[in-house]
């Protein structure tokens, strides 16, 4: 596969998923022609591979024009180290703290050596990914040390700081941020992250597959299906099985109801957050429409553990099939309603509009993905230039802006809802007929394979590892939020404190899926 | 223009509100002696504080939709309260990372007595898939006392309402004295 001017030895282990190991050095070469072709890094993890060639393994996943590429090198047992790939990708700065804190493998001349998802749950000389830390020994000591994190100062005249969280006013999830500011306006945010650390890839090594995906679809519960999807694709690739054409549908009816679930809820907070409280009122009601329609239909108000290896777990039949169709063009007319409230409310276009801007260019250099990518005119959508099954058949449109600001985030969630909804209709009416399950083919060895879903908040990877036994290795689940967390830092700056929960909102990003 | 729409859309969506459902007496872990008393004077009106002590935000949807139109809670007179210093009940989502122990029991702390904690979902209540770990404490009583366990990952807004409404209801055993 040619990448620059370069031959690299890479296979093709799935539709748009190429595989290839190298030395560190020509990884460094790799990042460097990927990212001048335009191309971004999705993922950076490390494992500890000392059970199998007596070493650890850094593994990177990159954005190309022909899909997306995993690398992996070896590294030494003694001295586990590959070269800084954050002065090429910003956003593998603190994937490789990270993967520091959890292994002990050193990106060699990083700027930031910072500890990341480490507070004070294990000492500085433990990293609870290596085979031989034991999970339930570090539970019962004590806390080894007061957490301390070196945040960066501002000084000078009349800046202060106001820190907040990890316990927030609201129903959020727990993090920390730090902010500098001038009278009203902010200076500078540092985000501190790691409180919803709770040791899920820990949790994998030596499951069995089946708890596997019901683990993987709480890494983030907001993405449950997304999450699912990507796991089953990976262990579904591992092991060479074959998943029945109308399961694969239907994931994607799945996938498409959680993004239209989430767009919803959102689109009524950004309404709140600017104090249109009938905009709050008018989603979470077509939302919690939307919730009692799945869980009549499958069984659960967000589709948890309906995506299972080897298929899903709940088909639909030709009344449910009239009935979800009926609701999609009912919440179809209604938003629209909504839709021309939202362009005439003044105010509310005030605050919208050049609010929490980040513009192209900085989206393409610091890596800005997913629907908040979109909206600063990054145009990648998984479904859309690397289709899967059944994606391949549907003609995804991509939503996309130029603006960057809180605003365009607004404007891709409205056409993504519109053509979410016109998608789960062309789902419905061309689902292909059978099965809705198969078993898994056993393990014979150990084998690999990774998942790779357009969820609704962005791209959501999972790459997995089996073991020879049938067991889980190793697993990584890779959260787009990784990325987008530090556009939040720059997309704030120049804005008034007032609009940070705005700002905050219109990204919408997870906690527990980068801290895993 | 924009408020004769919003209008014309409020008349036209009209009531969606729900009755509310009954408690969940079954739900309760422990009894409280001053419970009685305090119910006597406050009557239902109750102020929660949410803590999300590590949970994969499962549960925190399910919050977010009892605040929506259906469920109406102001009217039951519940209140998110963005202050543990205002609140009666402390709701407690997740397993409980180890890096946010210390963050929840000065949350619980900071609440005045008599207090309740409404431990919601299934790894608040057991520590469910994440269980215990180098990372995680796992259920919310490991940390804190628990006064109200609701299962379900996550439990739907009804289950999380009868909860929040068994903490503080007249119903107690030894609510006649």
């Amino acid at each position: 596969m040619k990448i620059g001017d370069h031959e690299w030895r890479l296979d093709s282990i799935g539709p748009h998923i190429w595989r290839g190991d190298m030395e560190t050095g020509q990884l460094l070469a790799l990042s460097r022609a990927v990212k001048e072709e335009g191309g971004q890094l999705i993922a950076l993890w490390g494992s500890d591979d000392r059970h199998l060639n007596g070493g650890f393994g850094i593994h990177v996943a990159l954005l190309t024009g022909l899909g997306l590429v995993w690398v992996s090198c070896a590294l030494s047992a003694e001295t586990p180290a590959y070269p800084d790939l954050a002065h090429i990708f910003p956003q593998a700065d603190r994937m490789q703290r990270a993967a520091f804190d959890l292994l002990g493998i050193t990106a060699t001349d990083a700027v930031d050596e910072r500890k990341w998802l480490r507070h004070n749950a294990w000492a500085a000389s433990e990293f609870p990914l290596r085979k031989d830390f034991s999970s339930l020994a570090a539970h019962r000591s004590p806390l080894p040390e007061a957490d301390a994190y070196p945040f960066i100062y501002v000084q000078g005249d009349g800046v202060h700081e106001i820190a907040v969280g990890p316990i927030h006013a609201g129903t959020i999830e727990p993090g920390h941020f730090r902010f500098s500011i001038i009278g009203d306006r902010i200076l500078k945010l540092e985000e501190r992250l790691g409180y919803a650390h709770k040791g899920i890839e820990k949790r994998f090594e030596g499951m069995d597959i089946a708890s596997g995906a019901r683990l993987a679809g709480r890494v983030s519960g907001d993405s449950h299906s997304a999450y699912a999807w990507a796991y089953c694709m990976a262990v579904e690739m591992a092991t060479a099985s074959t998943v029945p054409e109308r399961a694969l549908w239907l994931r994607a009816l799945y996938l498409e109801i959680e993004r239209i679930a989430n767009h919803l809820g959102d689109l009524g907070y950004l309404g709140n957050d600017v104090a249109l409280a009938f905009g709050f009122a008018q989603f979470w009601r077509l939302k919690e429409d939307w919730l009692r329609m799945s869980i009549k239909l499958f069984g659960h108000r967000y589709l948890f553990d309906r995506i299972a290896p080897g298929g899903v777990a709940t088909d639909i039949d030709a009344a449910g099939c009239a009935e979800l169709d009926a609701l999609t063009r009912r919440i179809e007319a209604e938003v629209r309603e909504l839709k021309i409230i939202y362009d005439e409310h003044a105010t509310l276009q005030d605050r919208f509009a050049d609010t929490g801007i980040c513009k192209p260019e900085l989206a393409a250099q610091l890596g800005l993905t997913g629907l908040a990518g979109r909206a600063s005119a990054q145009t990648w959508d998984v479904r859309t230039q690397f289709p899967q099954v059944p994606y391949d058949r549907l003609d995804v449109n991509m939503a996309t802006q130029r603006r960057g600001d809180v605003l365009a985030r607004v404007e891709v969630r409205f056409a993504e809802v519109y053509e979410s909804l016109r998608l789960i209709r062309d789902i419905l009416k061309r689902l292909p007929a059978g099965g809705i399950h198969t078993p898994l083919q056993p393990a014979q060895a150990a084998c690999e394979g990774l998942g790779w879903v357009e969820g609704w908040r962005g791209e959501v990877m999972v790459a997995v590892r089996i073991a020879a036994d049938g067991t889980l290795d190793r697993v990584h689940p890779h959260d787009p939020s990784w990325q987008n967390w530090p556009l939040v830092e720059m997309g704030v700056l120049g804005n008034i404190v007032p609009d940070f929960p705005l700002i905050n909102k219109s990204f919408n990003l997870s906690y527990s899926g980068p801290d895993l | 223009m924009a408020s004769y729409l919003i209008l014309q859309k409020i008349l036209k969506t009209g009531f969606v509100s729900e009755p509310a459902p009954q408690p969940d007496p079954a739900l309760r872990t422990r009894e409280q002696a001053l419970q009685a008393e305090i119910l006597k004077v406050f009557g239902q009106a109750v102020a929660i504080r949410h803590v999300d002590a590590g949970s994969c935000n499962g549960c925190e949807l399910e919050i977010h939709a009892l605040n929506g139109p259906h469920y109406n809670i102001d009217g039951l007179g519940v209140k998110f309260s963005a202050s543990p210093r205002h609140v009666d009940v402390l709701l407690v989502t997740g397993p409980v990372s180890r890096h946010m122990e210390a963050a929840l029991k000065r949350a619980y702390d900071a609440i005045p007595d008599p207090k309740w904690v409404v431990a919601m979902g299934e790894c608040a209540c057991t520590g469910g898939m994440f269980g215990e770990s180098y990372a995680s404490c796992g259920k919310i009583s490991n940390v804190i006392p628990v006064d109200v366990e609701v299962p379900g990952c996550p439990p739907t807004p009804t289950a999380l309402l009868q909860g929040i409404l068994a903490a503080v209801s007249k119903d107690a055993p030894n609510a006649n004295g």
